[in-house]
């Protein structure tokens, strides 16, 4: 016997925040028994319980569970749906348990960056790719898994567990890993697109949320929507750039998964990167803002990461370095948003 | 003083049970098998064209080819053949739609059959013995009467072949593969010397004779045919592209491979024409193991217990290549807009060859094999069971990798994604097992160091600067040249590369055997110490050699 079948096999979620929650009940719509992996045995316990999982109602078909080997051993396929910052650890728990038949689907807009001990970044040893990977190559750096893919797109976990229509993006190099995505979370009005631009696609999601948190301090020092939108075009040209300048192909970004999410996160409330930016131009203490959010907001990582990967590779930044300087305390939003209105941006739109 | 030497059995004695052996006995029935599957492969997968329009282009381009570039060994048939299939194509025009169909899938099972018949090799077990005779006794004796002197000297047994050539790496390892399933080679290529070199390395490790995938142009000149043959190549076309014959090629290496020939391929299709370690591979030959290894699984009744396919890399180090001039010069002239005259290659008839053999084993200078450690058909660790291990030593089953839904599933996409894994991974390895000589890195050095004198140039105009101009002192260049030295030996000590023994002895020392040694028989030498000071005479084959060294960010330490 080589393996199990698979009819009526369970999916896995790894991370009970509130996309994976949203991700668990889509998946059990369409009759899949999900497994939904939490981080503690307390809350595994008490979700499982209360049927309640950050805010969201708990499909029948759910279980909530705090056992990573029976989620790796009783799944082909799973969905890791946690904090970029916890990604790694939970991948080298994983990965005993792990086989090159899995299909792993990524829903994290994060980077990783691991540098030996003792290893200082200074201008003799700038940061590099070398240091900086999408979950995805994690995931393959730390377990046998090679059918790897990603969710990307506007997905804002709120409106999905409304049940308000939305699509996304299933980026892989296998054709059969977006097949598997499309055939278990497809419904009417949850759309999949397929893309083979990984890279591309995973970085769409880890930049968009820089703009995001820029976009978020348009709106908190109400400068309307103008400034908004002159905005978001800033960035998006932005993240062209040190996109591609990072191993993805500019077309990811004009697609749903770049432009499409860029949209929804820059504009709603409902996004947690968002938020970060609206109460920094309120006036609230970066410190503040992360201790009381309840879950992580990517953005702040994002940018001191990219901020120094766009001096490695000499990659203009603005926006990046601008808000880099504003949660280093360095600037406050006002001055930075006048510094933004005088740069000279000459080249900026022609970027394709 | 005298090194023990390591001499290894035949893993296999018996040469009955090679398994080469057993494929050229059924040779006929072998191409009968072949043809059957490539048939059936080419029905299924015409991309978008019909049968007749695959056919019907097949012809057309092969009679653009004997037109536009005949060969010598091309066979006297081919004119009267390809006619004759466009003939009955036509005739069959008017018939009725299924007596068409079964026309046109004859004349395509006709060209397969051609096809096959034309690849196959030739393996004949004791002309094998005979070449092998030749080159080791040949050669070794040759090596004695030059090296050693005095008048016994022809019946010296004092030097081998393998004092001029060492081989290093997992040498116990790949003898232990060969018992366990099927290996693979995929050496890099630099020079046509590596087939004869390779061919020799394999049986001098005692293992039985590989089938080989060698370049059709190679048995355009005599010699190579004739050893060739005697190895158990198989010819490969590179003129034919269409999508038959390469069907038909890959066919004919995967069934091989499934019956267990151990097999070589150089996977960088051809010799390196910059000098640089290859960086592309070619898929469609590569392809073909991870094919035969899916196969082997579905058709195991355990498939927990089928036999593997094992990749092994193999770099060969050269201070000197006979072609580099040739090989060069075509770079430049495909990259560049300067016209190069076209020089005739050093590898275009026999007596060059026995030429260059003869200065090779008269003058000193060593080529070294380096074996690297055997992996999976995607690029995972074996140890000397043939057990893979992921990179934390965790054990991995391989046939997971074809496993869908608890099945072994085929998907052509997922393996076409596999080749791209696997060919990232020999090219690492290839980089790993580079071994660095002295006369790589003063090559280095020197360009490096025009370089940097004269920035504002392009590659194009740097390689001709006046002769005037290529003088440099050497304390500065003993000092650059240094400073490579400390980053290679850190590199090599992160395993990121290899470095030859004699790197390590004084950087006076080192340089001067370097300096000898880069391009060692070129008409003009790259290199040369005078008066105190290095001059470089040929910028095209320094850079040529310059570019081996290419790719490990060495360029930042000087």
């Amino acid at each position: 016997m080589v393996s199990k079948t698979t009819s009526n096999q369970p999916v896995g979620v790894i991370g009970a925040g509130s996309f994976g929650t949203a991700m668990a009940n889509l998946l059990a719509e369409k009759k899949n028994p999900v497994l939904l992996y939490a981080r503690t045995p307390e809350r595994a316990e008490k979700f499982q319980r209360e049927r309640m999982s950050s805010g969201q109602k708990l499909d029948d078909l759910v279980e909530v569970t705090n056992d990573i080997e029976k989620v790796t051993k009783s799944c082909n396929v799973i969905f890791p749906i946690i904090p970029s910052a916890n990604f790694r650890d939970m991948m080298r728990k994983m990965s005993p348990f792990l086989r090159p038949y899995h299909i792993l689907i990524h829903g994290t807009k994060g980077l990783d960056l691991e540098m030996v001990q003792s290893e200082k970044i200074n201008s003799r040893n700038p940061l590099t790719r070398e240091h900086v990977k999408t979950m995805s190559e994690v995931i393959q750096e730390e377990s046998q898994v090679v059918r790897v893919g990603c969710l990307a797109g506007p997905n804002l976990a709120r409106e999905i567990s409304e049940k308000k229509p939305a699509a996304t993006v299933v980026a892989s190099h296998f054709d059969e890993v977006i097949k598997m995505g499309e055939q278990l979370l497809k419904n009417d009005r949850f759309l999949i697109y397929g893309s083979n631009d990984l890279i591309g696609i995973e970085l769409c999601g880890v930049l968009k949320n820089i703009i995001a948190v820029g976009a978020g301090t348009i709106a908190g020092l109400g400068l309307g929507a103008n400034a908004s939108a002159l905005f978001i075009s800033r960035g998006l040209v932005e993240m062209v750039h040190i996109g591609t300048a990072l191993g993805g192909n500019a077309s990811a970004f004009l697609g749903l998964a770049g432009v499409g999410d860029l949209i929804a996160t820059a504009g709603s409330n409902l996004s947690r990167n968002y938020s970060v930016g609206y109460r920094l131009a309120q006036g609230e203490d970066i410190d503040d803002i992360i201790n009381s959010m309840e879950e992580v907001a990517e953005g702040i990582k994002t940018i001191e990461i990219i901020h120094a990967l766009s001096i490695t590779y000499k990659v203009r930044c603005p926006i990046t370095e601008t808000l880099f300087r504003i949660i280093k305390k360095e600037m406050n939003v006002n001055d930075a948003h006048k510094f933004l209105m005088k740069f000279p941006f000459r080249a900026e739109i022609d970027f394709l | 003083m005298r090194k023990e030497k390591v001499r290894y059995s035949e893993i296999i004695p018996k040469t009955k049970q090679w398994p080469i052996v057993q494929l050229s006995r059924d040779r006929k029935k072998f191409i009968e098998e072949v043809s059957a599957e490539s048939f059936e492969a080419l029905k299924g997968i015409t991309k978008g064209r019909s049968l007749r329009e695959e056919v019907e282009m097949t012809i057309y381009r092969e009679k653009a080819r004997i037109r536009a570039n005949p060969w010598r060994v091309d066979p006297r048939d081919e004119k009267p053949f390809w006619n004759k299939m466009q003939q009955r194509l036509l005739d069959s025009s008017t018939m009725e739609p299924e007596e068409a169909r079964n026309e046109e899938e004859k004349i395509l099972m006709e060209i397969i059959q051609r096809y096959a018949e034309e690849i196959s090799g030739n393996f004949k077990k004791n002309s094998y013995r005979f070449a092998r005779t030749v080159v080791t006794f040949g050669f070794a004796r040759l090596l004695n009467a030059t090296r050693v002197k005095g008048l016994t000297s022809l019946f010296s047994r004092q030097l081998d072949l393998d004092d001029k050539i060492h081989i290093v790496g997992e040498t116990e390892h790949i003898r232990n593969l060969a018992r366990q399933g099927t290996v693979v080679m995929v050496p890099t290529h630099f020079s046509n010397l590596d087939s004869i070199l390779i061919g020799w390395v394999i049986q001098f490790l005692g293992l039985p004779a590989f089938i080989y995938g060698a370049g059709l142009n190679l048995f355009n000149i005599k010699i190579f045919a004739y050893f060739m043959n005697s190895l158990g190549a198989y010819k490969v076309d590179r003129r034919k592209k269409n999508p038959v014959y390469l069907e038909t090629l890959k066919t004919y290496s995967s069934m091989a491979l499934r019956r267990g020939c151990h097999s070589l391929f150089f996977p960088g299709g051809t010799r390196s024409r910059s000098g640089h370690i290859e960086k592309r591979l070619k898929l469609g030959l590569l392809s073909t193991t991870i094919e035969a290894q899916r196969i082997l699984y579905q058709q195991a009744k355990d498939a927990r217990k089928a036999s593997k396919i094992f990749i092994v890399p193999v770099v060969i180090n050269y201070n000197f290549t006979l072609e580099a001039p040739a090989l060069i010069n075509e770079h430049l002239k495909r990259t560049g807009q300067e016209r190069y005259y076209q020089e005739s290659d050093e590898f275009s008839s026999s007596y060059k060859i026995a030429s260059f053999l003869f200065k090779f084993f008269t003058k000193g200078s060593d080529i070294s094999v380096s074996i690297g450690k055997g992996m999976d058909i995607l690029g995972n660790y074996v140890d000397d069971q043939g057990n893979s291990y992921d990179a934390n030593g965790n054990p991995i089953d391989t046939v997971d990798y074809f496993i869908s839904n608890g099945q072994i599933t085929i998907d052509s996409q997922r393996e076409e994604e596999y080749v791209r894994i696997l060919s990232r991974r020999i090219v690492e390895e290839y980089h790993k097992y580079n071994r660095v000589f002295a006369s790589h890195l003063v090559a280095f050095t020197a360009f490096k160091m025009m370089e940097r004198k004269n920035a504002k140039l392009d590659l194009y105009n740097l390689l001709r600067i006046p002769d005037e101009d290529l003088v440099l002192d050497y304390e500065e260049f003993k000092e650059a040249f240094k400073k490579l030295r400390k980053k290679v030996m850190k590199l090599n000590k992160e395993g990121k590369v290899s470095v030859a023994g004699h790197m390590k002895k004084k950087a006076d020392q080192v340089i001067k055997l370097g300096v000898e040694n880069v391009g060692l028989y070129h008409a003009q030498r790259p290199l040369v110490l005078k008066n105190g000071k290095i001059v470089i005479q040929n910028m095209n084959t320094l850079y040529y050699y310059h570019n081996r060294m290419d790719g490990y960010g060495l360029e930042n330490y000087i």
